[in-house]
């Protein structure tokens, strides 16, 4: 189905997605807040030839964060990321971010911010981690039903669109006859209104060079058709293109698998699991989870061409997967054709085909 | 203010230190000037900081505001608007740096304290110990109808929740303990954190609760350095009980920066805290020629590009409350007063309410003396003009204000972007190291050194060797 290349992204939170992870290491525990090894990862992801790299992240203490042996510290992701933005010149940069701990106001501004620095490579994962302790911590009431979630997340995501959209892109005119700087007729009051927040004016930073960041969301988080790329799982490769082909369905405009990978390295992978589910056990996710070779994980993504448009791998231990990802795999893919590497200068719409979206206040048939 | 006067010199052998501000809103940005560059590309931003660092600044230091300017009730088009968000944008400017301080300005009415704490944490610990925080309150529903809390505080609570806030943000950075993280894999038991090495924040304050485990640890500078720039007798003693630096406004006329030290100095003490714990950095600018004459005629042509016809009767605009722009700027002003008798706060100025009736009184009074025309007027009541001299002259009356007691640096806004430092750095940094008042290198590697400053209000009194795991925070990355 598809005739793109393959968009192939990588997860790079952490030591890993295998909660033992932080153990089979390379970097000491506490790497996860040292700016050198956050350069040094994102560089080889970036170098290795991956579209996009995602950072995962929370408010607060989360199922995954609060067991003992888990991981229990990370750096704000937009902060991460906008770390990134100059040291990296290729890659796409996704913070994720979930809605209802956050200001929308202030989000728009800090992703957008995230896009200037980066001249277009910033893209916003959107999330809805169960957080039992969120209220708490913003001491607001935050939606808890299912249905109050989804809609809040709905209804942030398409608030800090707006947000990115209410300068238009020529807003800054910089008139010296009439000594106005702006136009004020091209910067527009957003004037949201939801259940659960409002927002008057426009945002405080003018649009981003992508006129939107791309956003990326989970199929069960978000409505594939409020989202640019969405991300769907499943417990083996029939289930995946299932909710590919209902995402699509749905109007989703791009669509990725999540994997879980875990691969040959200089030790094979029966004996490097067995050492990690020793100290954690890896407890299914929604995404699909391969063990094995590389040869094998580019077998898996052959099959999944036709039902998707990329993947999101999540490597098991990023010290020792990602090596093998950027040694062995990307660049078969290249080889074959079925992956282009990202140029310098595009921007991260351009990466992944997507066109760059009219600001809603400039369409003639809305506002 | 006079070089030439003498005052006895308390700190003989103290330095002067400076800051960048980069406004990003006003009219004193001359956007229209032919050198002019974007305000808004990361390039700009990081020229300007890369002059700073090779100046061997202190801080590079971003405002903030959270709705764009309005006069009577439009958007105000005339000067610079649109700004990136602090944090976000000092955490990409940590990565091409390496030693100069980054100051987030960042609103304790419209944030909420898990999330601005660790955002500034993360700034801190990516940078290696370079972050701060200027600490700022919000009162009026006008901004607040941007956020999820809305509403406004009354000019008490506002400071009161400033308060709470600053207990809870230093309780998310007290939280880990220097050695909470397991120092290796092999060493680490069946934990990455050990049991009870991250404490959970429990705040409930009079204005607001903060419950969270927080994910982040101290940077090797502890905390994030405040910054407070209250002026009120409120703001003052909020300062010298929270604040590490005051961005002040007194930072023109000696006398009046004199007295505004002795009181702060005076404040910091009754706050249980050593008189030069809190320290004093107002803002200006420089307008520096060859020659003194020089120097004056840049300054004039540089208030006329700051102060277009356009600009000056929106500044009246703003203070008579409603639209004058078809009035001649050349004309004389309106000789009525205003309708309104107070400024609407923030919604263009930033400055605050003030008297309108006497502001304008005051502008007709010296207009009537001097037979100034409306733009005339504006420009001579323009309040930042600065420092206007040759290097030398400007050098030495610097030294005088810091080697006084009366400030100790300046915070610097340039008025063009992005090459409004360079003099500064080429010519002003010079004449000051050849007087033995400017570092000629970095000492430190952290703001919190290079400010010369204390361990954070809650981290003194511990134990030696207490210190951050500075494993942990490995020195920020060059590009």
């Amino acid at each position: 189905m598809s005739q793109r290349p393959l968009v192939v992204a990588v997860e790079l939170d952490g030591h890993g997605s295998h909660p033992a992870a932080w153990r089979a290491s390379a970097e000491r525990p506490g790497a996860v807040f040292d700016p050198a090894v956050l350069r040094r990862t994102a560089l080889a992801a970036e170098n290795g030839g991956f579209a996009f790299v995602t950072f995962d992240d929370a408010l607060t203490t989360t199922q995954a964060t609060a067991s003992p042996g888990s991981v229990a510290g990370r750096l704000d992701a937009v902060v991460r990321s906008a770390f990134l933005a100059p040291l990296t010149a290729r890659v796409g940069l996704a913070p994720r971010v979930d809605p209802r701990g956050v200001e929308p106001f202030h989000l728009a501004a800090q992703l957008a911010s995230l896009d200037i620095a980066s001249l277009g490579r910033g893209a916003w994962v959107v999330g809805d981690a169960d957080q039992p302790h969120l209220a708490d911590a913003v001491d607001r009431v935050v939606p808890e039903s299912a249905v109050d979630r989804r809609r809040e997340v709905a209804d942030v995501v398409a608030a800090v669109r707006r947000l990115w959209d209410s300068w238009e892109d020529d807003a800054v005119i910089k008139d010296v006859s009439t000594g106005r700087y702006i136009d004020r007729d091209r910067v527009h009051d957003v004037e949201v209104s939801t259940p659960t927040f409002s927002i008057t004016g426009a945002s405080i930073t003018p649009r981003p060079p992508q006129g939107q960041l791309v956003v990326v969301a989970p199929d069960t988080v978000l409505d594939p058709a409020a989202a640019d790329v969405t991300l769907v799982g499943g417990a083996d490769v029939a289930a995946v293109v299932a909710r590919a082909q209902a995402a699509r369905a749905a109007g989703a405009t791009r669509v990725l698998a999540e994997i879980e990978v875990l691969l040959d390295a200089d030790v094979a992978t029966g004996e490097r699991l067995a050492a990690l589910d020793a100290h954690a056990s890896w407890a299914a996710s929604d995404a699909l989870r391969f063990i094995g070779s590389a040869p094998g994980l580019l077998a898996l993504l052959e099959q999944l061409t036709d039902a998707v448009d990329g993947v999101r791998l999540h490597p098991a231990v990023l010290s020792a997967d990602l090596p093998v990802l950027t040694r062995s795999v990307l660049p078969r893919l290249v080889a074959a054709g079925l992956v282009r590497l990202p140029r310098a200068g595009d921007t991260l719409r351009d990466t992944l085909d997507l066109p760059r979206p009219a600001s809603v206040f400039t369409r003639k048939d809305a506002a | 203010m006079s070089a030439d006067r003498t005052n006895p010199p308390l700190r003989p052998t103290a330095q002067v230190h400076f800051g960048i501000f980069f406004q990003g809103v006003n009219h004193h940005t001359v956007w229209s000037d032919p050198r002019a560059g974007s305000q808004t590309d990361f390039l700009s931003f990081r020229r300007l900081i890369e002059t700073a660092e090779r100046g061997l600044f202190d801080a590079f230091f971003l405002g903030e505001g959270l709705r764009l300017r309005e006069t009577n009730g439009r958007l105000h088009d005339l000067d610079v608007v649109g700004r990136p968000d602090a944090v976000t944008q000092l955490a990409a400017l940590a990565a091409v740096t390496r030693h100069i301080g980054l100051v987030a300005t960042q609103n304790t009415t419209y944030n909420d304290p898990a999330d601005l704490a660790r955002r500034l944490a993360s700034l801190d610990v990516l940078s290696g110990g370079r972050a701060a925080w200027n600490v700022v309150t919000t009162d009026n529903a006008w901004t607040g109808a941007n956020f999820r809390r809305g509403g406004h505080l009354d000019h008490a609570d506002r400071y009161h929740r400033a308060a709470d806030f600053l207990t809870a943000a230093r309780a998310v950075w007290d939280s880990f303990a220097d050695d909470a993280v397991a120092p290796a894999a092999d060493a680490a038991g069946d934990a990455w954190a050990r049991p009870g090495g991250i404490a959970p924040v429990a705040v409930d304050g009079r204005t607001l609760s903060s419950h969270v485990t927080p994910t982040v640890p101290r940077s090797r500078q502890g905390h994030p350095v405040i910054f407070q720039a209250g002026d009120s007798p409120t703001g003052r003693t909020f300062a010298a009980e929270n604040a590490d630096v005051i961005f002040s406004a007194h930072g023109s006329d000696l006398d009046d920066a004199l007295a505004f030290a002795r009181d702060i100095r005076r404040r910091t003490v009754a706050a249980g805290r050593p008189a030069d714990d809190v320290k004093i950095f107002p803002g200006t600018s420089f307008v520096l020629g060859a020659t003194e004459a020089e120097a004056r005629e840049k300054a004039q042509w540089l208030v006329h590009e700051q102060i277009s016809h356009a600009t000056a009767l929106s500044v009246i605009s703003h203070i008579w409350g409603e639209d004058l722009s078809h009035l001649d700027a050349d004309g004389p002003l309106p000789d009525h007063d205003p309708d309104v008798p107070e400024l609407s706060s923030t919604r263009g100025s930033g400055a605050g309410r003030s008297d309108a009736i006497t502001l304008a009184r005051n502008l007709r009074a010296r207009a009537d003396e001097r037979g100034l025309s409306i733009r005339e007027a504006v420009i001579a009541a323009d309040r930042r003009q600065g420092f206007v001299g040759t290097p030398d002259a400007v050098a030495d009356t610097l030294v005088e204000f810091v080697r006084s007691g009366a400030v100790d640096g300046f915070n610097i806004s340039p008025w063009l972007v992005p090459d409004g430092l360079d003099d500064v750095v080429d010519l002003l940094v010079p004449a000051l190291q050849e007087r033995g008042a400017y570092r000629t290198a970095y000492e430190g590697t952290t703001l919190r050194e290079h400010l010369g400053l204390r361990e954070p209000l809650t981290r003194r009194g511990r134990q030696q060797g207490a210190r951050p795991d500075a494993r942990l925070d490995a020195a920020a990355v060059g590009a």
